[in-house]
């Protein structure tokens, strides 16, 4: 079992430096993991990798700027009550009280939503959350980074013009889970299938999803070229067995990024082999950040996964990858703010919102080619919107193609639309990014 | 006509897995009023265990990893740390609690729920598996090539084992020593204990013999879908079979999921487009609540009369 290490300290070994000495600055991060429950699986592998590699920086580098990270976790159970209730109990802990949150939940996202202006902490969505908080004028302290499921489906797009050549006439069914997440991709799919004049048919899955024979006999039925499966859990490893059943390529169904790691497809078994997904990081253990983990943490029996096998995988290096943009977040402010001392909150927002990792700074990192270069600003929020798609051969995930743009011209205007709405419901006055420093 | 066919043929096959479930309900039901919240969980905690057996059952014997011997193996190993969750629960859950009113057993055994999840993510971790038992998920060729109709393989096989496995807990209550006793059981305790049946023997039994059809329950939903936490999610198919079925019959549980799986997919594929889709989950439920009005205590199940 993966253990649950509920107060575990990044960096016990802080202390006194010498007699006389001050104690050291410590950077807290509360963690609202969940290590139980239905969604176990992801929370186990996304904050593991997320831990690991700030236990590397500290074991490794000494911290951030000398500042040690220390990390407290807070079980969610993915509930939105328990959630809330992580952020109120770990928002005032450390030294300047939380330093972001970072739920991995749309529905703890909407919960805190409207309580981190008031508390000044950045809450951090890198993969999930709300599209249009891509608006940083609207939502300051929100970053849905890297890239928002508008994005995605236009990378999907993207990805079946590539291999079908025209799309004009062609079929494409999107069978997605029947909640606000299954039904984050239907404008946008819908805008692209009348811009190319391909026909999109959307079939809903109900909640778990361990049932869709129904759905997939309408699919042989509709014959489409294409399937893109948006499912979470349990629906997915379902949906490529079911697939199978009908005798649905697997070589023609692209996953949304949840649907696209081992817990996806190892239980589907040869079901899965051929299918593709997309991901704004990469699995695999032979990338230099990896490999330093492996060497610093778990060299030192610090490691924590305690299935060590899954290190490398999908969703431990989605963890390594909000490790990564946390720790860059807080060395950009640490230059603005100064180092050597705990930042606020506010502080770590301003880091964020100026995130630069360049190619050149991913290779520094050790993480060329596992995550997209990253540039953040007052308006832009994503910083990215870059993903690669990955296949899952029978056994592992290979990367299949370098990482391809969402059509941003689209979809930014979609997120200045939606955004500029919910400014007005809400009353906010957007901020004008020409003054923001 | 061809593609009615194929749905309903299907819906038919998934209901009879939706029964398996609901059987375990109606064993521990019938023998001791308890409505077993925690019925879903151990399906999940018997796949959980048998999967975690067979992964650690090669490094701990040298017997080769994926072999006969290990299934077999695990499979007695799963189905006596079963049998050992039925007697625990019957001692330390239930027992403290006889003569309690109904609504009492049935908290406890909502807690137990959360605790037979915790124990079972506790001992074999939170990863997912997959499951293979050696049958493919594949269509049928004949049905596919002569009449243009999807059936599974697998389908077929579970809803063949399932029906074995209700035929034969059929037999078992009405012809077996055990049986008898049990069904006295269930129509009064204190008349049963009056006449010297033993009730707790009788609980641990049921509570044993649940555990086996949980394990089965567990490996061909597992072999489906993986087994993970969402093999909890199995209950909630369950409960409108018992709803139809009634909670008292065995043959009821059967009846009920072939009637819930049958309706459910025809109304997914042909009234589904007009209001969303995704009516599945909720659909049966609509039909259960329908039912309940005609005929409370289910198809199957006891009329309850009281004398005044």
């Amino acid at each position: 079992m993966e253990i649950k290490k509920t107060v575990m300290l990044g960096a016990l070994v802080t202390g006194t430096l010498a007699a006389g000495v001050a104690m050291a600055a410590e950077q807290f991060i509360g963690l609202p993991s969940y290590r139980v429950g239905a969604y176990a699986a992801g929370g186990s592998g996304i904050f593991g990798g997320w831990i690991d590699y700030m236990n590397l920086i500290n074991e490794r580098d000494g911290g951030v700027g000398g500042v040690k990270l220390v990390y407290e976790e807070c079980e969610t159970e993915y509930n939105n009550a328990r959630g809330v209730e992580c952020y109120e109990r770990m928002k005032n802990k450390g030294e300047t009280g939380n330093s972001m949150f970072s739920p991995l939940s749309t529905g703890i996202t909407y919960s805190v939503l409207d309580k981190v202006p008031d508390d000044k902490i950045p809450l951090v969505t890198i993969g999930y959350g709300r599209t249009d908080a891509a608006d940083g004028r609207v939502f300051p302290w929100v970053f849905p980074l890297i890239t928002t499921y508008w994005s995605q489906a236009t990378t999907m797009i993207k990805y079946i013009e590539s291999k079908e050549g025209e799309l004009k006439g062609k079929k494409i069914v999107l069978l997605y889970h029947d909640s606000a997440y299954g039904k984050e991709p239907h404008a946008v799919l819908d805008k692209m299938a009348a811009a190319k004049g391909f026909e999109v048919t959307k079939i809903a899955v109900a909640h778990p999803g361990n049932e869709q024979q129904s759905q997939w006999l309408q699919i042989r039925q509709i014959r489409p070229d294409w399937v893109i499966l948006w499912g979470w859990g349990v629906m997915n490893p379902t949906a490529l067995k079911a697939a199978a059943k009908t005798g649905f390529s697997r070589a023609k169904m692209l996953g949304v990024w949840w649907s696209g790691a081992e817990e996806d497809t190892i239980p589907a078994g040869s079901a899965a082999k051929g299918f593709t997904a997309a991901g704004f990081n990469v699995a695999g253990a032979e990338y230099p950040v990896i490999k330093d983990i492996k060497k610093h943490v778990y060299g030192k029996d610090k490691g924590n996964m305690e299935d060590e096998s899954r290190v490398g995988s999908v969703y431990y290096n989605r963890g390594v990858v909000h490790g990564i943009i946390a720790v860059e977040a807080i060395r950009k402010a640490q230059e603005k703010f100064g180092q050597g001392k705990a930042l606020t909150g506010e502080q770590v927002r301003w880091g964020y919102e100026n995130l630069d990792i360049d190619d050149k700074r991913l290779a520094e990192l050790g993480a060329a080619g596992f995550m997209p270069a990253l540039k953040t600003s007052c308006m832009d929020h994503e910083g990215s919107g870059k993903v690669k798609y990955q296949t899952w051969d029978g056994a592992k995930w290979k990367v299949v193609t370098d990482w391809i743009d969402a059509d941003k011209q689209l979809v930014r205007g979609m997120i200045e639309e939606s955004a500029a709405k919910y400014a007005q419901e809400k009353g906010i006055t957007p901020r004008d990014c020409s003054k923001e420093m | 006509m061809q593609f009615f066919l194929e749905v309903l043929i299907g819906g038919l096959l998934s209901g009879v897995l939706y029964s398996l479930v609901a059987l375990g309900f109606v064993l521990i039901f019938k023998a001791s009023g308890v409505f077993n919240f925690a019925q879903g969980a151990m399906v999940f905690f018997a796949a959980l265990t048998f999967v975690g057996f067979t992964e650690v059952l090669p490094g701990w014997t040298g017997l080769e990893a994926g072999g006969t011997a290990v299934f077999w193996l695990a499979f007695v190993l799963a189905l006596a740390s079963m049998v050992v969750l039925g007697i625990a629960t019957e001692k330390i859950v239930l027992r403290p609690l006889v003569n309690q009113p109904p609504i009492t057993l049935f908290m406890a055994t909502i807690g137990l729920t959360y605790l037979v999840e915790g124990i079972a993510q506790g001992i074999w971790g939170a990863n997912v598996r997959g499951l293979d038992l050696g049958i493919e998920d594949v269509p049928i060729e004949y049905m596919l090539e002569q009449h243009n109709i999807l059936i599974s393989t697998f389908d077929l096989f579970a809803a063949l084992l399932a029906g074995l496995l209700v035929g034969s807990l059929a037999l078992f209550f009405q012809y077996t020593k055990v049986g008898r006793a049990l069904r006295a059981v269930a129509d009064d305790h204190q008349a049963a204990l009056s006449i010297g049946i033993p009730l707790q023997h009788i609980w641990a039994i049921v509570w044993g013999v649940a555990g086996f059809v949980a394990l089965v329950a567990g490996l061909i939903w597992g072999a489906r879908n993986g087994v993970q936490f969402a093999l909890t999610f199995t209950a909630l198919k369950a409960l409108p079979v018992l709803i139809l079925g009634g909670f008292t019959s065995v043959p009821g549980a059967i009846v009920g999921g072939l009637i819930i799986g049958a309706s459910e997919k025809l109304a997914e594929v042909y009234v589904g487009p007009f209001v969303g889709g995704g009516i599945e989950s909720w659909f049966p439920y609509v039909l259960a609540l329908l039912f309940l009005l005609v005929r409370p205590e289910g198809l199957f199940g006891e009329r309850h009369i009281d004398r005044v």
